[in-house]
């Protein structure tokens, strides 16, 4: 799902641009974890900010961070992501609450969960607390 | 994934026959957490020299460190382990957070080129690492996801892991959010720049070094 790039207006006054892509978890279940990350770096690079449905793999992330790091290094202005996971809160599931949570993880993945990733010259910040993100965009 | 399973082959296999003298112990965490200071507290206390240099320029650290043989000793025990510190990592590096700290243009790119390499060796060093401590700044938010990534890694690869919450001398440190944050693991509030609580983080680190 695609929405429409917008223009929006800085606290600097000055005008950007960013476009917000909602990627389904059906959109990269099948996709090595090569092409997961190609994905997202691809999408990043030309300055979108991506919802993902679900939540990447330990190795994944840290893959997408150790590429990432690659790309600062090849890529002319491009200075990084920012990444954040939020997930529902299961500090004290019930019996019913583990045997639902681990039902839709085998049937569709951490579906439940939502990943934000953004270039770092637009999000500034992604904060985080246990049940909520914030996401601070920014002229860098 | 291969990667992964090769590690816990290679720790299964490599538990029976290891000596407890080869252990590899790394200091990992976001940048200026305060790894290397706490490494220095720890070469200095137990090999007289420190392992490098700490700035409050971010990225100070920007290529793996060893010692080799550190022997620590504590209430009658002996722990010896190859320290690995390395340079922290994050998921962005800009040279123009170093122009702030007064570094000039040519070299705040070449900090910042060497930052993104020093991230990549951290990350091809978490494969080899038999237990890991993990620098935290206890003033900074404990859920930001290079912290959780960090964590998650090391579970996915079933290394021990030691959180230590440092900066507690100052005002703003949160200890409790970061024991919060992370239920399931040890979590010792040090300040390595005052010297603060080490004696905990000793007794942590052999408690440590006996999950491996």
């Amino acid at each position: 799902m695609k929405m429409k790039k917008r223009e929006v207006r800085s606290f600097n006054g000055k005008l950007s641009g960013f476009s917000l892509q909602i990627i389904p978890f059906s959109e990269v279940r099948d996709l090595s974890i090569n092409d997961r990350v190609r994905k997202i770096l691809k999408l990043v690079l030309s300055n979108k900010i991506i919802i993902l449905q679900g939540k990447l793999r330990a190795e994944e992330e840290i893959r997408l961070i150790e590429d990432t790091m690659a790309m600062v290094d090849h890529v002319k202005n491009f200075r990084g992501i920012e990444l954040a996971v939020i997930e529902p809160d299961m500090s004290n599931p019930t019996f019913m609450q583990k045997f639902k949570r681990n039902l839709a993880k085998s049937l569709v993945g951490h579906s439940n969960s939502l990943t934000v990733i953004g270039p770092a010259a637009i999000v500034k910040e992604i904060k985080r607390d246990p049940s909520k993100i914030e996401v601070m965009l920014g002229n860098n | 994934m291969i990667r992964i399973l090769k590690n816990i082959s290679k720790r299964i296999l490599g538990g029976l026959f290891k000596k407890r003298d080869n252990l590899k112990i790394g200091f990992y965490g976001p940048p200026n957490a305060g790894k290397t200071s706490l490494a220095n507290i720890i070469c200095k206390d137990w090999t007289g020299e420190e392992i490098g240099s700490v700035s409050d320029i971010p990225h100070e650290t920007r290529k793996v460190q060893f010692k080799e043989k550190v022997e620590v000793k504590h209430k009658g025990k002996v722990l010896t382990f190859k320290m690995i510190d390395t340079p922290g990592i994050a998921t962005k590096i800009d040279y123009e957070d170093f122009l702030k700290f007064g570094v000039n243009k040519k070299d705040a790119k070449k900090r910042a080129k060497e930052a993104t390499q020093g991230i990549i060796e951290s990350i091809k060093w978490l494969d080899d690492m038999d237990a890991v401590v993990i620098v935290l700044d206890s003033t900074q938010n404990p859920y930001s996801q290079v912290n959780i990534t960090i964590v998650g890694n090391l579970v996915a690869r079933k290394i021990p892991v030691l959180i230590v919450a440092n900066k507690m001398d100052l005002r703003k440190a949160e200890i409790k959010k970061v024991e919060a944050a992370f239920p399931e693991y040890d979590v010792v509030g040090i300040s390595a720049k005052k010297g603060e609580n080490i004696e905990e983080f000793y007794e942590s680190l052999f408690k440590l070094a006996k999950k491996i």
